[in-house]
């Protein structure tokens, strides 16, 4: 009767991991080749064995940095960031009960931003503060900026997204005000193209910082798969299920905030991945989170890279702010997702 | 002995909600909640699945507080139907049912036989079985509620607590719901809002008003004419049905017939 396999399939399970995984190292590969400087598959291979494993294939100094210390950490950094979001897109959909939920629209990045550049600016906590803190103190208070906003309203679940449009603009105008304020016209100009989202400046070390809060963010996550399905019909049908709905909420909020404040402070704000993604992933695998979570880190990661390549490529000699390339997709994406979302008369 | 609330009080925001309430259901029995808009229904029955916490009193299961039973061990014990919860998510029938294996499964256990078993009972118990597939939003009110009510047999409860389950429903559903609740065997509480379903369909009631326990006992003792026209502020005339169960019948104004009056 049943047409679900009792047994998970794993050799099916294990085919789509590995199509998925080729699917990432073929994106990283096109991003690795594609730019100004063109470089043949070959090459770019041959250097990353020099950079790796010390090969000494023949590569000449300039294309082994450019591939080894400029697009491939770029490339990883823009997947890493793509999964973390469009997991938090997906985590925040399914606590809110909101398919417009994500951390851009909840006013999640702009606080980010915020603290980011309070600290980078004003110089805000003195040195026991990094650029990475503060992002993660400002998303803090913007998620419960929001919370505080949309608890007051009454709660329901449309009424977070008005409250995040209201915490956004909030946490955009203290950026703003900030930054035409404060900051020398250099400084200004490096922060507005920060803000729209940039891989330019992303070296090796963000992204041994990114690595392990993407994965690990992703093993909570995962653990709270089931949970997070038993709130399909609100916080007191997943209580009444056995989740324990207040701990469930601190612990995946909090890894949300994580996650969108460190991917924040190295790249900037980029709108849009979190909305996307996890729709485009429900289309595919259905809403069990426990294929759901995986599916949006993959299709996120290549998507970002995708995108970033497109930045890079799209107007000549020149790069568009990544934002401006997911906003192109994402905007669109979110007035579907809005027609869609409309109750029935 | 199964679900009891002893002395159980509640309130929010500085008003008394739940007042002193003290009840038992018997097992394998139904027991109605009835009561007006506002005397504290949804709000029992809250305090009963510990949804919400007393403010005094105890809420025991064989003898123990909840508030000390974790709320994953309750889950497999205990089951909650609520009113018309709807969800925007693409879900199929299935896909509801399986929630309820929720309290049973650890975070990376695999969906077993033993799921799939229960599953597969519970929709056959609410005669949801062909309907395996079907998607969510494409069910009646009627078959929304009995899917619930399937999700909530898939806990394997032992209590079954349903707040006005009926709602909203048309007459024919209605009946249908309160007969399979019946047919299950589970011990159940169930919020009702029609003096005449109560009386149809449940072993005992419970009257509240105003928060406070009125009166409870067999719908004979508790569904009397003076303590309708207390509680709900209207006259009636009790018979007696064709089943041998209480009748209530509403009497009103004659003159608001006007000339149309027979």
């Amino acid at each position: 009767m049943s047409h679900h396999p009792v047994q998970p399939n794993w050799p099916a399970r294990i085919g789509i991991a590995l199509a998925a995984l080729a699917a990432l190292v073929f994106a990283i590969a096109l991003a690795v080749t594609i730019g100004e400087m063109r470089i043949p598959l070959a090459t770019a291979f041959q250097a990353l064995g020099n950079g790796l494993f010390d090969l000494g294939y023949p590569v000449s100094a300039i294309q082994q940095g450019v591939i080894f210390d400029y697009r491939l950490s770029r490339a990883l950094l823009a997947g890493l960031c793509g999964g973390a979001l469009a997991l938090s897109g997906a985590i925040l959909q399914a606590l809110l009960r909101n398919p417009l939920a994500e951390p851009y629209i909840l006013g999640i990045s702009a606080g980010a931003s915020t603290g980011a550049v309070a600290v980078m600016i004003l110089g805000f906590g003195g040195a026991a503060l990094t650029v990475s803190g503060g992002a993660f103190l400002g998303s803090v208070a913007a998620l419960l900026i929001v919370a505080l906003l949309a608890a007051g309203a009454g709660g329901a679940s449309d009424r977070v997204i008005l409250a995040g449009v209201a915490g956004s603009q909030l946490f955009n105008a203290a950026t703003a005000t900030i930054v035409t304020t404060l900051a020398s016209a250099e400084q200004a100009r490096g922060v507005m193209f920060w803000l729209l989202g940039n891989f330019g400046g992303v070296r090796w070390p963000d992204v041994f910082v990114a690595t392990p809060v993407a994965l690990a963010g992703f093993a909570i996550c995962m653990l709270h798969a089931k949970a997070l399905d038993a709130f399909a019909f609100g916080a007191d049908a997943a209580a009444s299920l056995g989740v324990a709905v207040t701990r469930v909420r601190i612990v995946l909020f909090a890894v949300t905030a994580v996650m969108t404040a460190t991917m924040v402070s190295i790249v900037g704000t980029i709108g849009f991945v979190g909305l996307v993604i996890p729709h485009a992933a429900r289309f595919l695998v259905g809403p069990g989170h426990a294929r759901l979570l995986p599916v949006c880190l993959v299709i996120g990661a290549i998507f970002m890279i995708l995108a970033d390549i497109l930045s890079r490529i799209l107007v000549p000699q020149q790069i568009l702010p990544i934002g401006v390339v997911t906003a192109l997709v994402g905007a669109p994406a979110f007035a579907i997702i809005l027609y869609r979302a409309r109750r029935p008369a | 002995m199964t679900l009891s609330a002893r002395d159980v009080s509640w309130g929010a925001s500085g008003r008394m909600i739940v007042g002193g309430v003290t009840l038992e259901a018997a097992p394998g029995k139904i027991l109605g909640l009835i009561g007006p808009n506002g005397s504290g229904k949804s709000s029992l029955l809250r305090l009963l699945c510990r949804l919400r916490k007393v403010s005094s009193g105890v809420v025991e299961l064989d003898g123990r507080d909840i508030g000390e039973v974790s709320r994953r061990e309750l889950a497999r014990r205990l089951a909650f139907v609520e009113q018309q919860a709807t969800t925007e998510i693409q879900l199929s029938v299935c896909d509801v049912v399986r929630l309820g294996r929720t309290p049973h499964r650890g975070a990376l256990a695999s969906w077993n036989a033993a799921d799939e078993q229960a599953v597969d009972a519970a929709l056959a118990r609410v005669g949801m079985s062909e309907r395996h597939d079907q998607h969510w939003h494409t069910l009646s009110g009627g078959e929304r509620q009995r899917v619930h009510i399937a999700r909530a047999l898939a806990q394997t409860p032992s209590e079954l607590i349903l707040d006005e389950p009926t709602n909203h429903l048309d007459i024919q559903h209605q009946l249908s719901i309160l007969t399979l609740v019946r047919r299950l065997g589970v011990t159940c509480i169930v919020a009702l809002h029609d003096l005449n379903l109560a009386a149809l369909f449940c072993d005992e009631i419970a009257l509240l008003h105003e928060g406070r326990l009125v009166a409870s006992g067999t719908p004979e003792t508790v569904l009397t004419e003076e303590t309708i026209k207390r509680v709900f502020g209207v006259a009636v005339r009790i018979g007696a049905s064709a089943s041998g169960r209480r009748h209530i019948e509403y009497l009103v104004d004659p003159d608001c017939y006007g000339d149309a009056a027979p």
